[in-house]
């Protein structure tokens, strides 16, 4: 089936080598951060996690996000994602790559990566994230690509993939409660350590990888001649409207901690975040407008016209992905070693560097979700 | 495969099998510099065989780093009266301080580029 | 199981060529010759009818060997300079770069602030001068170590004698014991350690070096491992050497009631820094 991706029209031709170009140059700066050292980034002694971490954590969500699509189609037998089931699990596969590109990056030993499995170490949650992350990556290419090659010809999947789609679906859930588990067991860091993080992390997920989806169905429907319908598009808003209700309510529950309680390490980070902590609060303002756009899209959302209509669908679509993604991708990592163990405030910068690492894995995922919608498109629309 | 193709296939494949053994006619036409090893002078014993040192001197280094940074197992090897301590920088070099003689000789003959000398001081490398 | 083999093999094969290992320094550590300081401090806790309780922070009472500190704030502001002259030993000692900006800082013992040193014991007028001792601060070996615990290849680890060591050769460089830490104790490498200024000089803090121990390689973290190699040569560690016989700084297993610092924590009031967080320090502070 790979072939169907080497034959397409010279605009697919053009974003492929776009997507390549971006990765090149990505290529060349990793070079020089591998020669360098992690110095080449902003991050320092008390912002010891950046914007690699930050991206690897909003990608997990993305990965898991792809389970709002599994769910209904093979538990509640909702036959009008039918269509766009494999573009969920598509997207899962190449989240998970991002995942593993991001972490890769951020080690200051990339070449011993495999020290993870020779020294096997249960009570390290990264060990687990790796087995989880893995394992979910395995599940969906195996699933998306079995059920995609029935749909090629023109069978029904074997029934041996009925218990790993099945097991496809807690996995999900398991990616990201892991990736919260990273954070909120950490007894120093107080905007971490609290148990809603895994509901957070989940919330803030089923709404921005189903977003994100309806998004490039959107672009895939004009670009590729794929619809993937308007009931599925309605259904995957509902999603989008009560994940993102589920995460601002949550939000709203740390705010209430932090600043009833008055705990000071409650509130600090919160108060960096959104207020700025002595004289620094270079998060400020993408932290406001992230919480201003996701809530007016939430708004948005409620109302059955805006949804129905698809460009303000998108519109609202796009403001709560990008929302979600500063909060999650940029706030969340960054404001939590903010202040620092010694109660003092430093604050992070990405360099030209990272932000180009970071870019060309973003390159490469697209590249990925591109050659695997290709595919799944040219199966889909065969029919 | 249509058969008009198989004059290209065929150079094709020629080219591939000459650049995927291009390593092995490069070594045999190059010169080869085999290399010499020099044992320290006035120092008679080792802590292990000569053929045993050649074959395994990683393991044995790796085995005492990780006994003495995991395990705290420091204790020193003796052998004819003479103590040897369980380190590279501190045991090795005690007898080989030469790593130009001692390490490089036959690691760049063997194109095996050990990082040791990313931390390890040698002797009179202090500068 | 195959590398136990394998070791074995090879422990046998050396031992056959280099006859009887003897027993070493850090033997004769174990049986009480080697500190000058505190001569009480060696013999095995456990043979002890421990009546450790008290003993600062680890409530419970504890018979594991615990290498502890207690750091008198004090004698360190009797002695000006004194706190600086340890954290240069330390970091000549150990061959630590100073690259001279915050971002790339590395530091195994620091001077700080007490308002920064302990965070979270607040008063309502502080003690006339008290934000201006000297507070040094370091790893505190924690007993119950969240660094630890987070690392995904026991790269960091809890020794024998309860001190947390960093294997550099093994550490893969995520961070996630920085992260964990809520001390500030770790430090990350980075850029190459071994940079050298234009004249040829190392990097190194104070260009102070030394040739006997190594440095460590850009991409692993560190931090202050309480000297191990010092102590299995008898030798305590270079802070608490360069402290004199001020008794600035007392050092030992803080779980035999019968050492110098068992004696130190039960005669006076200590605090370990940030307590709450549970991961019961090891060193301890006299203000
Ligand atoms: S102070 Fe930090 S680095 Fe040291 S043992 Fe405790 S948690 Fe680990
Ligand atoms: S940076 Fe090194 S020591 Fe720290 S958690 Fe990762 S592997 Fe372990």
């Amino acid at each position: 089936m790979l072939e169907k991706a080497l034959v397409g029209n010279n605009k697919y031709w053009a974003w492929i080598f776009f997507l390549l170009g971006v990765i090149s140059i990505g290529g060349l700066f990793y070079l020089y951060q591998f020669n360098y050292g992690l110095g080449a980034t902003g991050m320092s002694r008390d912002v010891s996690w950046g914007i690699y971490i930050a991206q690897f954590t909003f990608m997990v969500g993305v990965a898991a996000g792809g389970v709002m699509l599994v769910l209904p189609y093979y538990i509640h037998d909702f036959k009008e994602f039918g269509k766009i089931t494999i573009l969920g699990e598509f997207m899962a596969i190449a989240a998970v790559a991002m995942c593993i590109m991001f972490i890769t990056a951020d080690l200051g030993q990339p070449m011993r990566i495999m020290n993870v499995l020779l020294h096997p170490t249960p009570n390290s949650m990264l060990f687990w994230d790796m087995i989880v992350l893995n394992g979910y990556l395995f599940l969906n290419a195996i699933c998306g690509w079995v059920i995609l090659n029935a749909h090629n010809k023109g069978v029904h999947y074997p029934q041996w993939v009925k218990p790993l789609i099945y097991l496809s679906i807690p996995w999900a859930f398991s990616i990201h409660t892991v990736t919260a588990f990273l954070y909120c067991g950490l007894p120093g860091r107080h905007f971490w350590l609290t148990a809603i993080l895994a509901p957070r992390f989940l919330a803030s997920a089923f709404a921005a990888g189903p977003a994100l989806l309806v998004l490039i169905s959107m672009i895939l429907k004009r670009v590729a001649d794929f619809d993937a319908g308007e009931k599925a598009f309605q259904k995957l808003g509902t999603i989008i409207t009560y994940a993102a209700l589920a995460n601002f309510f949550f939000l709203g529950l740390e705010f209430f901690v932090a600043y009833y309680s008055r705990i000071p390490g409650h509130m600090h980070t919160l108060d960096y975040l959104f207020w700025g902590l002595e004289g620094h609060d270079n998060l400020v303002l993408p932290m406001r407008f992230s919480l201003t756009i996701g809530l007016i899209a939430t708004t948005m959302l409620l109302f059955p016209q805006i949804k129905k209509k698809e460009g303000t669908f998108a519109l609202a679509c796009g403001m709560l992905f990008l929302s979600l993604w500063i909060d999650k991708g940029v706030g969340m990592v960054l404001g939590g070693f903010v202040p620092n163990p010694l109660d003092r405030v430093t604050e992070y910068i990405p360099t030209v560097i990272e932000i180009g690492i970071s870019m060309a894995v973003w390159a490469t995922g697209a590249l990925i979700l591109t050659i695997l919608y290709k595919i799944a498109i040219t199966v889909e629309n065969k029919k | 495969m249509p058969m008009y193709d198989r004059g290209k296939v065929l150079t094709g494949l020629a080219i591939f099998v000459i650049i995927m053994t291009f390593p092995v006619w490069y070594n045999l036409v190059r010169a080869q510099h085999v290399p010499k090893t020099e044992l320290p002078k006035d120092v008679k014993q080792c802590v292990g065989t000569v053929d045993y040192m050649r074959s395994s001197h990683m393991q044995v280094l790796d085995i005492w780093r990780n006994e003495v940074v995991r395990d705290e197992n420091r204790k020193v090897i003796e052998l004819g009266g003479k103590q040897y301590v369980k380190s590279l920088q501190l045991g090795c070099m005690a007898c080989h301080p030469d790593r130009k003689k001692f390490c490089d000789e036959c690691h760049t003959y063997a194109a095996v580029d050990p990082f040791c000398w990313d931390c390890h001081f040698q002797p009179k490398e202090t500068k | 199981m195959d590398v136990k083999r394998r070791k074995f093999l090879k422990i046998a094969g050396l031992s056959a060529v280099a006859g009887i290992t003897a027993p070493t320094a850090f033997n004769s550590l174990l049986n009480g010759a080697a500190f000058a300081s505190s001569t009480e401090h060696g013999a095995p806790p456990a043979a002890e009818g421990s009546h450790a309780t008290g003993h600062g922070g680890h409530e419970e009472e504890s018979n594991l060997f615990q290498y502890g500190m207690v750091i008198d704030i004090k004698k360190f502001a009797e002695h000006q300079g004194l706190a600086e002259k340890c954290v240069t030993a330390c970091h000549s000692e150990h061959n630590v770069p100073d690259f001279g900006n915050p971002k790339d800082e590395i530091k195994w013992i620091w001077v700080d602030d007490y308002e920064h040193g302990f965070t979270g014991y607040s008063q309502n007028k502080s003690m006339t001068g008290l934000n201006d001792l000297p507070v040094l601060l370091t790893c505190n070996h924690c007993a119950n170590p969240p660094c630890v615990r987070a690392c995904p290849t026991k790269a960091t680890f809890k020794n024998d004698h309860g001190v947390v060591v960093m294997d550099f050769h093994r550490c893969i460089g995520c961070r996630f014991c920085m992260a964990a830490c809520p001390y500030g104790a770790r430090s990350f490498n980075w850029r190459n350690p071994r940079e050298k200024y234009a004249n040829g000089n190392y990097k190194f803090y104070k260009n102070g070096i030394n040739p006997n121990y190594p440095t460590r390689m850009r991409g692993v973290v560190e931090k202050c491992n309480f000297c191990p190699e010092r102590l299995a040569v008898g030798k305590l560690p270079a802070c608490v050497e360069a402290t004199g016989n001020t008794k600035a700084m007392v050092f030992g297993n803080i779980n035999d009631p019968k050492s110098e610092i068992a004696q130190v924590l039960s005669a006076n009031f200590t605090i370990q820094r940030n307590p709450a967080a549970g991961t019961k320090p090891s060193v301890f502070y006299i203000i």
